[in-house]
């Protein structure tokens, strides 16, 4: 599916608002193969095992080895009968109960992941959408039984109502154990976080999960109708329950849905305890995952990364179709319940057991952090395992990229309003004290004004004469002061020489 | 027209068709299958608004457990092989008139909301991923962890979540269940023994 473009709506890219369209398409066409093929397969199966089982050979003629085309001459063979409407029959209801059933069974199809990233729908509550599909399937049924106008249909319809709305609550409980081991409901991300050895399954991962495995396949089971739960339609006392009155095309219907929702119940299993598409060596595994991540981000081959999908893909189904195989091993082996039995079975050990085994799953990991330090007891922790879904994570962190950078700007701008606030109060501030200056202005008179500047002038110039005077007079004070010396000094010279002269003359 | 408003029209029509059928067929199981139909495609409605968390409650919740006990309940309960509702002229004008009131009061309020379109990169198209995937918004919020309310205050979040109030009204729930299915089931009367 991912070969060359990251996805089949990216692959339809020029179709514009049509790609999703056509994506869908071709998403459903391979399905519907998957959920036509299966049975084909699994019949197949059954046949070959119930005679093992029992001594026989089982078919052996049609298509040569093993008769492994008996399926195809059944289909034939149904699809030649006649389609009969019983009289006592409501038949709009009895027409369409059979659709119902092969709706369900093969929508269910539609989030469950084949290998890593091989799903039509990778929803972040894939096993939630899975289950409550599933759970639609008994809607067909009980309107078979109802509306066949029979009463073994009407008990096989009431048995099967009774035995499904009470196996329901056990199926989603023990379910959800090895999703609280997982933290995610996500399929694609429970499968990848498997990845390594086989301790790393979640089987492994507590005695809870390890128990809440056998558990879950009772109930799945049971909830597919198989025996020893076949009580719908048990042949020994209701003839064929709900389906005893349909024929051909429509009778087949029920049994497509019917070995399509075991393998839809047995892939689940493989899923949420065995690992899903991870081989369960641990360099193979993590090989298989590089290819893949090389491929898809076109760092590697495309056709190595597909190749290494493939591989997942065959080691998920084989997983899927070995439960598949345990199912029609018991449904030969064990005798069939009584319906007070079947009832008993759920409410009174099934019910409590997947609550005692929910609270276990609870507990486990705070017990494992006092007692080791970590959550589980496997040498890497599961959260420290990169998840498989890389477009997942990556979308995780371009989501809270994009969160930080956003209030980072928030914060930004919350500076930058305050910034603004103050200049505006700046601004405001200036405006008032332009205009209180612009009023004092027009107040005063401008003719006063220019005599107060022109006598203002004419004081400053005034007393710059007055400095200039006041420095020449100084000038002049000190020139005279500097000639009355000389002229004191000149005197007392004179008068030395006179006195000298009047001694000379005295002398002589 | 796009391939989801195509879609959309599909799904749209199926509902309420199917809906218009659950209230012009006149037999109980018939009504169950239709409303089966009508409540499915509305799941349908709901993935195609990338709410797959409601989508599939909805088929878990209403097709999957509450039409099963209805029909079931049909079963336990007729007398006859097909029961069938017949309704009388006077209900039938009380409720188109009731219908008539509600479609009122429903276009009331689609005129009276101002549509707008969400603005791309905003706090709430991060809160729902705007690819699908509600789940781990839902989980959060059911902590009281708001990432687009918080995002606009820029504090941490005041409420503590509704993850409390949630517990004890499904346990509120159960034990009820078990209180009516203790009245409900058959009494044996002490009959002494050889009786």
């Amino acid at each position: 599916m991912m070969f060359a473009a990251q996805s089949i709506a990216e692959f339809f890219d020029w179709l514009g608002g049509w790609q999703y369209v056509a994506a869908a398409l071709i998403h459903a066409v391979l399905l519907i193969q998957v959920f036509a093929l299966s049975p084909f397969a699994f019949i197949w199966l059954e046949r070959k095992v119930s005679g093992r089982i029992q001594d026989r050979l089982g078919p052996t003629r049609v298509g040569g080895l093993f008769g492994w085309l008996q399926s195809l001459a059944d289909g034939i063979k149904l699809v030649q009968k006649e389609d009969l409407c019983p009289p006592a029959a409501d038949s709009m209801l009895f027409r369409s109960a059979p659709y119902v059933v092969c709706v369900a069974s093969f929508a269910a199809f539609m989030v469950l992941p084949f290998s890593n990233g091989w799903v039509a729908v990778a929803a972040d509550c894939g096993l939630f959408i899975m289950l409550a599909i599933l759970s639609l399937e008994v809607f067909g049924i009980i309107m078979a039984g109802y509306a066949s106008g029979s009463k073994w249909s009407l008990f096989g319809g009431m048995r099967e109502a009774a035995q499904m709305v009470s196996y329901e609550i056990p199926l989603a409980i023990c379910a959800l154990v090895p999703v609280v081991a997982a933290g995610s409901l996500n399929l694609g991300e429970i499968g990848g976080m498997q990845r390594g050895w086989f301790g790393y399954w979640f089987i492994f991962h507590d005695p809870f999960t390890f128990i809440a495995f056998f558990c879950y396949f009772i109930v799945a089971t049971a909830s597919c109708k198989r025996a020893p739960f076949d009580l719908a339609e048990a042949e020994s006392e209701l003839v064929g329950g709900f389906h005893t009155e349909y024929s051909g095309m429509r009778w087949s219907f029920f049994f497509m849905g019917e070995y399509a929702s075991m393998f839809a119940v047995c892939g689940i299993a493989a899923i949420l305890f065995l690992g899903g598409w991870n081989t369960g060596i641990g360099p193979l595994d993590d090989a298989l995952y590089a290819a893949r991540n090389a491929g898809a981000d076109g760092t590697g081959s495309a056709v190595v990364g597909y190749l290494a999908n493939v591989i997942g893909a065959f080691v998920f189904a084989s997983k899927a179709s070995l439960g598949v195989f345990v199912q029609v091993w018991l449904r030969w082996t064990l005798p069939r319940l009584r319906i007070d039995q079947v009832m008993t079975t759920c409410l009174k050990y099934l019910v409590p057991i997947s609550c005692f085994l929910f609270l276990g799953a609870i507990a486990w990991p705070l017990v494992m952090l006092t007692v080791l330090g970590q959550t589980t007891w496997t040498s890497s922790p599961l959260g420290k395992q990169v998840s498989a879904e890389v477009y997942e994570s990556q979308v995780v962190q371009a989501r809270s990229a994009e969160r930080a950078s956003l209030l980072n700007v928030e914060n930004k701008t919350a500076e930058l309003e305050l910034a603004a606030k103050a200049f505006v109060a700046g601004k405001e501030r200036l405006e008032a004290a332009k205009s209180s200056a612009s009023e004092a202005e027009k107040n005063a008179s401008d003719t006063q004004l220019t005599s107060l500047q022109e006598e203002v002038a004419a004081l400053e110039k005034a007393e710059q004469e007055a400095r200039v005077g006041l420095e020449s007079a100084n000038e002049t004070a000190q020139k005279a002061v500097l000639k009355a010396k000389l002229l004191i000094e000149g005197r007392a010279s004179v008068n030395k020489n006179a006195a000298a002269a009047r001694e000379q003359g005295v002398v002589r | 027209m796009s391939g989801e408003n195509f879609l959309f029209s599909v799904f749209a029509i199926l509902t309420c068709v199917s809906a218009l059928a659950v209230v012009l067929s006149q037999t109980v199981v018939r009504m169950a299958f239709w409303l089966v139909i009508s409540l499915g495609s509305t799941a349908a409605l709901f993935f195609l608004a990338n709410a797959d968390f409601v989508g599939a409650a909805q088929l878990l919740i209403y097709v999957g457990g509450t039409l099963v006990l209805l029909v079931f309940g049909v079963m336990l309960t007729a007398s006859g092989p097909y029961m069938k509702i017949g309704t009388s002229a006077g209900e039938t004008v009380v409720a188109g008139l009731l219908g008539l009131l509600f479609l009122f009061v429903v276009f009331a309020c689609i005129g009276g909301v101002e549509w707008r379109k969400p603005v791309t990169g905003s706090a709430d198209n991060i809160a729902t991923g705007a690819v699908g995937n509600t789940l781990r918004p839902l989980g959060l919020s059911f902590l009281g962890v708001r990432p687009d309310a918080d995002l606009a205050t820029g504090k941490p979040p005041e409420a503590s979540g509704y993850l409390l109030p949630f517990e004890i009204v499904s346990v509120h729930l159960l034990v009820v269940l078990i209180g009516a299915s203790y009245l409900a089931r058959a009494k044996r009367r002490a009959a002494p023994l050889g009786q």
